[in-house]
């Protein structure tokens, strides 16, 4: 598969960087997708000149809908893997007072990724191959009311990820879903967080190549996590509701 | 706020770390008013990378940015670590000029010491490769820095510790080699004045380096191996390297899982050299072909193996006396260390040779450097080489230190007083301090 392009939208982060010098160290060639674009060309030389491969820079939102058939157009090539690594965490005290605020974090994590993947999926179907990978969060496998509308809207994407590859099934297009806990990013930076539940963005990359290899459906990263979850996910409403997690 | 510390784990400090990630993010903080200092992988053995109000993690700005390969020239943000660079370039046949004894040293790291290899004695430090720096200062601005802009900062910068601002970017010359292995020489060493003697007579090798048994007193005090190197040219390699020049045998890395005793580290290494040195003195001198890690990088497959003197930490004392003085200040070192016998110690004996620089720890003379567990006892006996440092016309190495007296350090380093006043003169002074710097009143 090397020398085939991987797509990364949301390119700006420490998880999709992580990513983009995974699939670059195995010879596939890059492509960048994120708002203001420019400001990731040291990326794009670095990538380039450590690995020795193509990358190039596209200017994405991915709440603006109606770019989105524009810029899948304007690749160099339709992307061989699709990875949207896309998400907003919000503040939950502001997503529950201001209602705007609440729905731009549903349409940065739902809306959005789950609209500019159809299309990839579509456009992949047409083909006759590709790999979409979808980074949820195990915050949308039970809300919690902690963060219950980045949560919600997480498991929005994760219902969307499984129907699409429910229905892509019996066809030559992948889809993986990556669940993952706590990574040390921008998005956790200055939160206490329990070290031994957190992965290294390196982590994540490294166990989503691992997957899109094994053509895997789901994966956690931490295994740990698959284990909180089910712990999590089974506690009775009546109990739950009382949690504090 | 966290406990910070250096490569000893000692001492550690109650300091706030900021991960700045954007160009806009590491402004802020260069202009945030308070005092700050760059921190890189946090290498250096002591304080250098610690600012109790605001210490700048800089490892997000790691990108290459450009390389030509007619002059072997890497522009790179200044958090790219070392062995990254050996990673990329390496396979199309370039390494570092100067090389520290681990690879995981950022870029800016190494300028800030201006840190030097087993070459010096014939290549010079660092800073000698790096042709520009971009400089972030406490307006905001970036200012290139060059042997010919801003040539007084350029200097202020190269071993300045990051008492003159954040090295953001840089421009380092490369290399070019032709394989990955390094030939070395191995020669055994009487006593110490028969070391020196061969290091002298090396002044041509490439690479040169001594380890030294400290054990030893009377007669064989200084007895060592000293060990010398060239790169290898394809030709030089066996047949079934010769294809696949610049290929690494794998080696395993591994974590240090436990924290032993230190004096099974010191024991452990005393007893392989005492073998190799009887083996070694019984053929007469070794040749061996080592690949480049092990060669440059030993303690590097290891992780972790700092952890090995527990709790307290540990601290490396190294210091370099002048040539004309070296013989009897190395003699006077050996001497107090044997005396001391706190436990086995193994010393690595290197040559350097001459450098101007504002506050660079090099010049013409010999180097020796040793770790030591902290205990009151250690502490107190590295006074002691402070003190014998001091009255042969030696200094002692910033990156290495985490415990020298201000009034030792202004006796062995009359460069002190004048880099201050630069930095008062500059503004630098009220913008960029180090726990190191604040210990030391630099
Ligand atoms: C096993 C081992 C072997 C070593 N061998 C050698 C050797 O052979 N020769 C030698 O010379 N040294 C040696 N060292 C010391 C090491 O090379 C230096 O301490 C080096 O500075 C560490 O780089 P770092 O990126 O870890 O920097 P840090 O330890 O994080 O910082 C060191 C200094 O550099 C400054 N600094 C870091 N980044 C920047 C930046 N971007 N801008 C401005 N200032 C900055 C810091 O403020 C601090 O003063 C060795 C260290 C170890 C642990
Ligand atoms: N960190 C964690 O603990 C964790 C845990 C589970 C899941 N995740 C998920 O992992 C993914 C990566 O997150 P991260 O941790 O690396 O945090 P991050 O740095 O906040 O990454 C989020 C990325 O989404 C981008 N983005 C937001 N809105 C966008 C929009 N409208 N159009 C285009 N891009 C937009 C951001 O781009 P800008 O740079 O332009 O803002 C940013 O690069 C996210 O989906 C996150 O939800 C993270």
């Amino acid at each position: 598969m090397s020398g085939s392009a991987v797509l990364i939208l949301g390119a700006g982060s420490d998880m999709a960087r992580a990513l983009a010098h995974k699939y670059a160290s195995a010879g596939h060639d890059i492509q960048l997708a994120a708002r203001q674009v420019q400001r990731l060309a040291p990326d794009q030389a670095d990538i380039a000149l450590r690995h020795g491969v193509t990358v190039s820079l596209h200017e994405f939102d991915v709440l603006d809908l109606g770019a989105h058939p524009g810029f899948v157009q304007g690749l160099p090539s339709l992307p061989d893997i699709a990875i949207c690594a896309v998400g907003l965490m919000g503040q939950q005290s502001e997503s529950q007072t201001d209602m705007q605020k609440a729905a731009l974090v549903m349409r940065s994590n739902f809306e959005g990724p789950a609209c500019i993947l159809g299309l990839l999926a579509n456009a992949f179907e047409q083909r006759g191959h590709g790999v979409l990978v979808g980074i949820a969060s195990v915050a949308g496998l039970r809300g919690r009311g902690s963060n219950y509308v980045y949560g919600a809207s997480k498991a929005g994407f994760v219902a969307f990820l499984s129907g699409l590859r429910n229905r892509l099934a019996r066809g030559p297009v992948h889809v993986l879903t990556v669940l993952p806990g706590f990574v040390n990013t921008k998005m956790t930076e200055g939160m206490a967080l329990p070290q031994r539940l957190v992965a290294q963005p390196s982590d994540v990359a490294k166990a989503v190549f691992a997957a899109t290899q094994k053509r895997r459906e789901v994966i956690y990263v931490k295994p740990v996590w698959r284990l909180i979850m089910a712990i999590i996910c089974a506690l009775p409403e009546r109990v739950f509701k009382k949690t504090n997690l | 706020m966290s406990a910070l510390s250096g490569w000893g784990q000692y001492p550690r400090v109650q300091a706030h770390l900021a991960q700045p990630r954007s160009p806009e993010a590491l402004r802020a903080l260069a202009q945030s008013g308070g005092t700050a200092i760059a921190r890189g992988n946090g290498r250096a053995y002591g304080d250098s990378a610690i600012n109790s109000a605001c210490t700048i993690d800089l490892r997000a700005f790691n990108r290459m940015l450009q390389f030509c390969p007619d002059t072997g020239q890497l522009v790179a943000e200044a958090g790219v670590v070392l062995g990254d660079v050996i990673a990329t370039f390496l396979p199309r046949g370039w390494f570092p000029y100067v090389t520290p004894g681990t690879k995981f040293v950022t870029l800016g790291g190494a300028v800030a010491a201006d840190v030097h290899g087993k070459n010096h004695h014939k290549e010079g430090g660092f800073g000698a490769y790096v042709d520009w720096l971009d400089l972030l200062d406490h307006n905001g601005q970036v200012l290139r820095c060059s042997r010919s802009e801003n040539p007084q900062l350029f200097q202020h910068t190269l071993g300045g510790m990051g008492l003159t601002g954040i090295i953001w970017r840089l421009a380092l010359r490369l290399r070019p080699v032709s394989s990955g292995w390094i030939k070395q020489t191995r020669h055994v060493a009487r006593d110490i004045s028969h070391a020196m003697a061969l290091f002298e007579q090396a002044q041509d090798a490439t690479y040169s380096v001594a380890w030294i048994d400290c054990l030893q007193r009377g007669p064989a005090m200084g007895r060592a191996l000293v060990m010398l190197g060239e790169h290898a040219a394809p030709a030089e390699l066996p047949a079934h390297l010769r294809a696949t020049p610049f290929a690494l045998p794998k080696r395993r890395q591994f974590h240090m899982p436990i924290t032993p005793p230190s004096w099974l580290l010191n024991t452990a290494t005393v007893r392989a050299f005492n073998a190799l040195y009887y083996w070694q003195g019984a053929r007469g001198a070794g040749r061996a072909l080592v690949d480049w890690d092990s060669y440059f990088y030993p303690l590097d497959a290891i992780l972790g193996w700092n952890k090995i003197y527990g709790r307290r930490g540990f601290a490396q004392f190294q210091c370099v006396i002048p040539l004309a003085q070296a013989e009897a200040g190395l003699r006077a070192l050996l001497a107090a260390i044997a005396a001391a016998g706190a436990g086995s110690f193994l010393a690595v004996l290197k040559r350097l040779g001459a450098q101007d620089s504002p506050l660079s720890f090099p010049m013409a003379g010999y180097t020796l450097a040793l770790d030591f567990p902290v205990t009151a006892k250690t502490l107190a006996l590295m006074q002691q080489l402070d003190a014998i440092t001091c009255h042969h016309g030696g200094r002692i190495y910033l990156a290495k230190d985490s415990r020298m007296a201000r009034d030792m350090f202004h006796q062995t380093e009359p460069r002190a007083a004048p880099f201050a006043q630069y930095r008062q003169a500059t503004g630098a002074a009220g913008a960029w301090a180090s726990a190191q710097s604040e210990r030391l009143g630099l």
